[in-house]
């Protein structure tokens, strides 16, 4: 029997999977709830953008000294470039603001060996411990002043910026080590140790930051004997570095606790002390695990530092929030306070990308 | 005859571990000891030299000054402890609402970052850049102070039954201004205690429904369709009984008097842009641990449950969310701790939460600076540990899962 | 270590606390800092403004210049902490400053039981509503059902309430920590109504865009002596810083001023004498220089110098001098002889 093979008419090519079409394709339009949630997406996008940048960009004042210049209905980024060195010094008198730019210079030329990948990581860690050490003293005899002919510049006349990067600085170098000892202390074997450990994170983690500031700020002066006193700004200082070194503390912990007892054990065979063990063995794995969580506290310090303006000093956020009630700039605020999100943002968001590239950087391959 | 070896020397005392530690802690406790009565010392001396009262007993002298919100009754002539109440209440008001709402928008975020929309998980990768990265202060004082002061006076007020839903005859009885958010509050009348009993009574049917269907799923693998029967017993029976009782509620409209609308139910513009505030800041944490927390999930789990034929969103809620939940919950008692705790900011722009209310102007009016602040800091340490306590348990009943 | 149980226990161990006043370390530690610490306010033109390059000026940082002129010679040696209402009295009870120089209203209450002394007043003030023009209120007893903003943690926060509860009228208060966040509120609609002391409200009124629109409102509902406040227990100190005060009132009573102090120093008139310093020692008694009444004068000047240049007609402010023009001319002003 004869048979006929009629061949199948040929199947239309499978549908595009490279290229703009085929990205679409399984991007936006894979279904058709995805297809309904691009639309929405789509609108909401031309819905908000298109008068955001109007208002940003397109019809903004960027010439002009007051706000006569502002007359266009856009953002009078006039406000920011009048102001502009009040955000950034706060009140540091005009002739001195060299010195702040020389001890951010500084740290910048310090700190670039850090960042390159030729540097022996040998002479990297000589130079961080250096820097960690040896600026902060630096730095504040560069601005407080008083020494090598400079003037005295009072620490109640620091601000705007300068201020916000002194006290997030100082919180950073000293909440690590602290969060450090404490969750040391925490996972510690002995009884007494552990509980004091355990009662200050907890108390610290369990108060708000603002009550803490307050108390350390007018209440303080009530728990010391007559006459002693501190520095209204290296109050906040304690304040700011006592409650994230909790949080800090926290977060090493969980990394302490990653580390399997094997290594312990291993270090203990060698002969190696407490102090040993921890420092060469534990700490620079438990700390390299958490390295996301030590930035996010960072992080979340860097923020907490605008709580400052709670008890009256003049950081970026209360020097943009007071020029916003100047009374020949009113009816700016959105303008200022956009200014200061900015800024806050870039540092933030920095951090955030530098631990994510640290991270992959430092990764060994132990990671399961 | 084998040589014994040499009988070790026995270390000297300070070498020995278990001194040692004996010792150090001994230290550490005689410094803590004695730093605590050093700082006790100082303040009682000091308090003598200043001749400043102290003690609890200004809590119930009058405090003669108004509050702006409160949930219970309040007038000037109330006493400060009754201040305490309103403000301890206010907090937990606002951080409750605060709670419900990050967790409800940061569980639609982390699901959306990990959508394979591409333009869904960018905007949900733009908006958790954005507003994490940002301190909470400078949220709040940004809808407080720029945007809520666009809106219009309480003359000009928006008519939102009128531009939300047109001609449904709901006009004139919600209103937006510049004062607040102003809706109809319900009057309950008689009555509407039978209302309030048939819910009850179908909350219980609910629970002995779920048992039942459970008992009988496992018995004989059938299902039953619980979901849509318990909320048809929920929303019906009452709504029921509201018919057949005559329907005992009457809604107080706001209605502009002077200078304020008078009457409803007003959401003031502190308590909202706080609420806004707090939420969009908790709730890109909350999307970062819940997009965490799915991706622990090995996918293995989801190409299980899609080979043994389970739709993709039974797979979300029946295999990945329960050992998603796992991972997410306790990093998420942490945002709520971290959302009461900053609702303490609402200071800035003077909510009467604890802080302010109690720890401001109470502190302020009294001169009782130390018990004002330690009893702040007492409330907010025990809500922090009753939600720790909170999440511990329930963390412990979801953990059990695990064989 | 946990801080908190430490507080409690002091708190209720302090129930028994009794007063025991301990003079001079108030004086001693201020002489040894070599300036003084001086609580103003947050930014309230004519009473304590800091201008953009952080320099005080005002009525209220006046007085403290001329403490510190009294005991250095000097009136620059004082440090300015700028404190919201709400802080002020804590920072003055725990030390945090030497003397709260910021329109605080003496009572009873501050005096005794907040372990404050007044040093006298330095402004006679009440209390007064500033309202938009537009809301077409003449009287504040039309204020029934308003918005008011207030400052938190004042006394004319408590006197506001009692104002309404007693014309039975119904109150919506807010409360900011700041002057400025009700300023801004009061501007953008938030509240109807500003109440604070009638000298505040100039200060404020001349702070808004559009100063013109808004009118104060002629009842005044309270009495507002502002003045400056020491700590209980300092006596030497507290007797400086009220000296001081009456040292400028009778200068002004007198005819001395900044200008003619040198001048003065020839009169005949044996009250100017003994002021000035040229008759009698009238510093040992403080433990002060000689002269140290005429520095005061001379460096920051008499009581109406500081009023008209703060507050008065050399201000924008233009507050008539009313109840704060001396005992021989209407007011209140008077102080005891320098004898």
């Amino acid at each position: 029997m004869a048979e006929s093979r009629v061949p199948h008419a040929s199947l239309p090519p499978p549908a595009s999977t490279i290229g703009v079409v085929g990205w679409l394709r399984r991007n936006l339009f894979s279904s058709p709830l995805n297809i309904v949630l691009t639309l929405l997406a789509v609108y909401l996008l031309f819905v908000t953008l298109p008068p955001l940048l109007r208002w940003a960009f397109l019809d903004a004042s960027w010439r002009g000294d007051d706000r006569e210049a502002c007359r266009s209905g856009g953002a009078c980024w006039v406000f920011i470039r009048v102001h502009f060195e009040q955000f950034m010094y706060g009140f540091y008198p005009d002739g001195q603001r060299w010195r702040v730019n020389a001890a951010v210079l500084l740290l910048i030329l310090g700190a670039a060996p850090l960042f390159m990948r030729a540097v022996s990581s040998k002479f990297k860690i000589r130079l961080g411990l250096g820097l960690l050490i040896g600026y902060p003293f630096v730095a504040f005899a560069l601005l407080k002043g008083g020494m090598i002919g400079l003037p005295v510049v009072d620490t109640s006349q620091w601000g705007g910026l300068l201020l916000t990067l002194v006290i997030a600085g100082v919180g950073m170098t000293a909440a690590l080590p602290l969060g450090v000892l404490l969750a040391l202390g925490r996972r510690s074997r002995m009884p007494a140790i552990q509980t004091l450990c355990v009662t200050f994170i907890e108390f610290w983690r369990g108060v708000p930051l603002i009550t803490v500031l307050f108390m350390s700020s007018v209440m303080l002066p009530l728990f010391l004997p007559v006459g002693m006193n501190f520095d209204k700004l290296l109050r906040a200082l304690i304040g700011v570095t006592l409650f994230q070194g909790a949080y800090m503390a926290e977060v090493v912990r969980g990394g302490l606790q990653a580390i399997p007892k094997g290594q312990f054990e291993a270090a203990a065979a060698l002969g190696l002390g407490y102090w040993k063990t921890m420092g060469l063995i534990v700490l620079p794995q438990a700390l390299k695990l958490v390295i996301p969580g030590i930035v996010n506290t960072f992080i979340a310090l860097f923020k907490d530092t605008s709580l400052v303006l709670i008890i009256g000093l003049f950081d970026l956020m209360n020097i943009v929030h007071n020029a916003t009630t100047n009374p020949a700039w009113l009816g700016f605020s959105t303008e200022g306070y956009v200014f200061a999100a900015l800024v806050y943002w870039l540092f933030c968001f920095g951090m955030s990308r530098y631990s994510q590239n640290l991270e992959k950087h430092l990764h060994t391959g132990h990671k399961r | 005859m084998a040589e014994h070896a040499p009988a070790p020397v026995k270390p000297p005392f300070w070498n020995d571990p278990q001194i040692r530690a004996i010792l150090f802690q001994a230290i550490a406790l005689v410094v803590t000891v004695a730093f605590g009565l050093y700082v006790f010392d100082n303040t009682q001396a000091n308090l003598r030299r200043l001749g400043i009262a102290s003690g609890f007993g200004f809590l119930s002298s009058p405090s003669g000054f108004d509050i702006i919100q409160s949930l219970i009754p309040y007038s000037p002539t109330s006493s400060y402890g009754r201040v305490f109440w309103v403000a301890l209440l206010n907090t937990l008001l606002v951080s409750a609402l605060g709670i419900v709402l990050a967790t409800a928008l940061g569980f639609v975020i982390g699901i959306a970052r990990l959508s394979k929309n591409w333009l869904i998980s960018r905007l949900a990768l733009a908006y958790i850049e954005t507003f994490r990265n940002i301190p909470l202060l400078l949220q709040i004082f940004f809808w407080y102070f720029a945007v809520l002061r666009v809106m219009p006076a309480p003359g000009q007020s928006l008519d939102l039954g009128k531009i939300v839903f047109p001609k449904l005859g709901l006009e004139e009885i919600a209103f937006l201004n510049i004062r607040g958010l102003y809706l109809p509050a319900p009057e309950f009348q008689t009555g509407f205690g039978w209302v309030l009993a048939a819910f009850g009574i179908a909350v219980a049917l609910t629970v002995l429904l779920a048992r039942w269907a459970r008992r009988r799923q496992k018995a004989t693998g059938q299902q039953f369709p619980l979901f849509s029967v318990s909320l048809a017993l929920l929303l019906g029976l009452p709504l029921l009984t509201f018919w057949l009782a005559g329907s005992p509620l009457a809604w107080q409209v706001p209605k502009l008097q002077g200078f304020n609308f008078q009457g409803g139910l007003v959401v003031i513009p502190e308590m909202a842009s706080l609420l806004l505030a707090l939420t969009l800041y908790t709730a890109t944490f909350i999307a970062e641990i819940v997009r965490a927390g799915i991706q622990a999930v090995s996918h293995g789990q989801t190409e299980a449950s899609l080979s043994l034929g389970l739709s993709s969103s039974l797979t979300l809620r029946l295999i990945i969310l329960p050992q998603a939940l796992r991972v997410i919950i306790p990093p998420l008692t942490n945002q709520y701790l971290n959302l009461t705790k900053n609702s303490s900011l609402a200071a800035a722009i003077g909510y009467p939460d604890l802080v302010s209310a109690f720890a401001g102007t109470v502190l302020n009016q009294t001169g009782q600076a130390i018990e004002c602040i330690a009893i702040t800091m007492a409330v907010y340490l025990t809500i922090s540990l009753l939600i720790s306590l909170m999440m511990n348990w329930y963390n412990r009943r979801v953990a059990l899962v695990e064989r | 270590m946990n801080p908190l149980k430490t507080f409690t226990t002091a708190a209720i161990l302090l129930l028994t606390a009794s007063g025991v006043a301990q003079a001079g370390a108030t004086l001693d530690a201020i002489k040894k800092n070599g300036f003084i610490k001086c609580g103003v306010s947050d930014g309230l033109p004519g009473f304590s403004f800091a201008d953009e390059k952080g320099n005080y000026n005002g009525i209220d940082v006046d007085v403290c210049r001329a403490v510190a002129a009294a005991l250095f010679g000097d009136p620059a040696k004082v440090k300015f902490t700028p404190l919201t209402a709400k802080e002020r009295l804590t920072a003055l009870q725990s030390g945090e400053i030497d003397v709260l120089s910021r329109n605080t209203t003496w009572t009873s209450s501050r005096d005794s039981a907040q372990g404050m002394n007044f040093t006298g007043v330095t402004y006679y003030d009440g209390q007064g509503f500033l309202v938009n023009k537009k809301l077409g209120v003449k009287s504040a007893k039309q204020l029934d059902g308003a918005t008011v903003c207030v400052q938190a943690g004042t006394t004319t926060e408590l006197n506001l309430s009692d104002y309404f509860r007693a014309n039975k009228m119904k109150l919506t208060p807010i409360t900011y920590d700041k002057s400025d966040e009700s300023a801004k509120s009061l501007e953008a609609g938030r509240c109807d109504v500003l109440t604070s002391d009638q000298s505040q409200l100039y200060a404020q009124r001349i702070k808004l865009a559009k100063p013109g629109e808004y009118i104060v409102l002629p009842e005044v509902i309270s009495k507002e002596p502002l003045g400056p406040v020491v700590r209980h227990g300092d006596d030497d100190w507290f007797d400086i810083v009220k000296w001081t005060l009456f040292v400028m009132v009778n200068a002004e009573e007198l005819g001395v001023n900044s200008k003619n102090v040198e001048e003065m120093k020839k009169s005949t008139n044996p009250d100017v004498k003994r002021l000035l310093g040229v008759e009698g020692d009238k510093g040992k008694d403080f433990g002060l220089a000689t002269d140290w009444m005429a520095v005061v004068i001379k460096q920051v000047g008499n009581y109406g110098e500081i009023f008209e240049r703060n507050v008065g007609q050399g201000s924008p402010l233009k507050i008539q001098r009313g109840l704060n023009a001396l005992w021989n001319q209407g007011g209140l002003q008077y102080a005891p002889p320098v004898r």
